[in-house]
């Protein structure tokens, strides 16, 4: 099996950190791949877990609103990969897509190194955020074309 | 008793091989791509995900075409995959009140913050076959879009009714739930694992069962709350991290079912909630699992049992498909040993009945 790899003990949530782990769980494999391919190739890394398949239970709460339970589960790739600087990078990413999850794995490295986090996060990060708002924008637009307005008909005597 | 037999191996692969022949039908027309399935039979695979009780809609479309569209056989093959994979761990509760919502109906609330969104709904349609789509056409137009306020807030129904103290609040406990897939269901079942029954179990099943209740087997008188739609962000705090990061969106159905409640000692007369929650957008499901959410609530709000749906043993231990088709499509498998002894058994008492019949004159007439 596999070793567990180095555990950064105690990180603190990175909100940044999480925005870009977000983003690219839901991006595809093709959308991550075509915008590194716009950059200078990335440093060697080695994989240090995974890629691998697995499942997270999914939980909802009783009501909407109450103590949780277990909805089912999903399956989820997740990967460990090292740069040869030493930078970490996980990622953990809906679905069985193995290259997707050891690209962003890739980028969750990457991107913890401040001299290349600017251009990472213009060049990846930004566009697939803005293509994934754009599309639920339009998913909201299209909801809301859909909107109706119920009367009530009310006898006045 | 099932006896394990031997043999028939050359006639089993023939059968199988017959069956994948069946299975692509006939060649001359083009073979079904998992896509296709996944993304124009997407309601089957969102029943497929349900009872399989695995998120993944290329896996259940691959076991829709394995099946020949046979929707429990292809639950079975997912839950069979399923124990193939290791656990990472449980998700944060989903929060549904940040869905991204396609749909959203009330049938209590007229006007309602953030409005009754129809989404992508077969109701209203006139249920008359559509002849156009019986040829390969161009595609729809697409979608009529129109602007809508950022982030229109769209709270839930039953917080509306809680700001009024008139819905009973779940307690939030943040206690580790049951799992069924980590140990045998086991009754009295607490309310998270009938829910996850539920959420498993059979949608012909539950349906009945939530119609039974409409019908006067238990005393009902639901509203339809709120059903929601749409995409929810699953958040996963992998141990290596230590915090919270989103690992995707899945879609689901929501269904609050409002239901008088006329209170006890301890507490007064107010509304409670029959919960829905599934994958994907099995409406009919969502609604029939709140119905009968609400209906097994009844032990514990100090209604009376008397209902099939209101009691846990019948509904929890026969709602899940793949159980009950295993324990019923067993009975077709050799049973030879079993049905030898049972026959012996019918020939001595005959022939014993015979033959006491035989010492007793004029006993035939």
């Amino acid at each position: 099996m596999h070793d567990t790899p180095p555990s950064p003990a105690g990180t603190a949530a990175d909100p940044q950190r999480q925005r870009w782990m977000a983003v690219l769980a839901r991006a595809d494999a093709a959308a991550i791949a075509a915008r590194l391919e716009t950059l200078t190739p990335p440093p060697p890394h080695r994989r240090l877990r995974g890629p691998e398949a697995g499942l997270v239970m999914v939980r909802g709460r009783l009501g909407g609103d109450g103590a949780p339970f277990n909805l089912g589960e999903m399956t989820v790739t997740r990967c460990t990969v090292q740069l040869e600087g030493g930078a970490v990078g996980h990622a953990y990413v809906a679905g069985r897509d193995a290259r997707k999850a050891e690209l962003a794995a890739l980028l969750d490295a990457l991107l913890q190194d401040p001299a290349r986090r600017e251009v990472l996060l213009a060049t990846v990060i930004e566009p697939l955020a803005a293509a994934q708002a754009a599309a639920a924008a339009r998913e909201a637009r299209r909801a809301a074309a859909t909107r109706v307005e119920f009367l009530t008909m009310v006898t006045t005597r | 008793m099932y006896v394990a037999v031997k043999g028939g191996e050359r006639a089993i692969s023939h059968a199988h091989a017959w069956l994948a022949a069946l299975r692509r039908g006939e060649a001359a027309v083009p073979e079904l791509e998992l896509a296709q399935i996944r993304e124009q039979l997407g309601l089957a695979v969102d029943r497929v995900m349900a009872e399989g009780a695995c998120h993944d809609p290329d896996l259940a479309a691959l076991a829709i075409k394995q099946a020949c569209g046979d929707l429990i056989e292809a639950a079975f093959l997912l839950r069979a995959y399923r124990t193939t994979l290791p656990r990472f761990g449980a998700s944060l509760p989903l929060d549904t009140a940040r869905m991204r919502l396609w749909r959203r109906v009330s049938a209590t609330y007229k006007d309602l913050p953030g409005g009754q969104l129809l989404g992508p709904t077969f109701d209203y349609t006139h249920r008359l076959l559509d002849f156009s789509l019986a040829a390969p056409g161009a595609p729809p137009p697409a979608p009529a879009e129109e602007a809508c306020a950022a982030a229109a807030a769209a709270p839930r129904v039953s917080d509306l009714l809680a700001d009024e103290g008139l819905m009973q609040p779940e307690p939030r406990a943040e206690s580790e739930p049951p799992d069924l897939t980590r140990q045998p269901l086991a009754c009295p079942a607490a309310r998270p694992l009938r829910l996850q029954a539920l959420a498993r179990g059979d949608e012909g099943f539950l349906l009945a069962l939530g119609y039974s209740t409409q019908r006067g087997y238990g005393n009902a008188h639901p509203f339809v709350g709120e059903i929601r739609q749409g995409a929810v962000a699953v958040e996963f705090t992998p141990p290596e991290l230590g915090f919270p990061v989103q690992i995707g969106e899945i879609t689901v159905t929501e269904c609050q079912m409002v239901n008088q409640f006329l209170g006890s000692r301890t507490e007064p007369p107010q509304f409670t909630r029959g919960y829905g929650l599934v994958f994907g957008r099995g409406e009919r499901k969502a609604m029939a699992m709140a119905l009968v959410d609400r209906a097994l609530r009844a032990g514990e709000l100090g209604e009376e049992v008397t209902a099939p749906a209101q009691d846990q043993e019948f509904v929890l231990y026969h709602a899940d498909n793949v159980e009950a088709t295993g324990f019923v499509e067993h009975l077709k498998l050799p049973h030879h040993v079993d049905f030898q002894s049972e026959l012996e058994n019918l020939r001595g008492i005959r022939a014993a009945a015979q033959a006491a019949a035989a010492t007793l004159p004029e006993a035939a007439e």
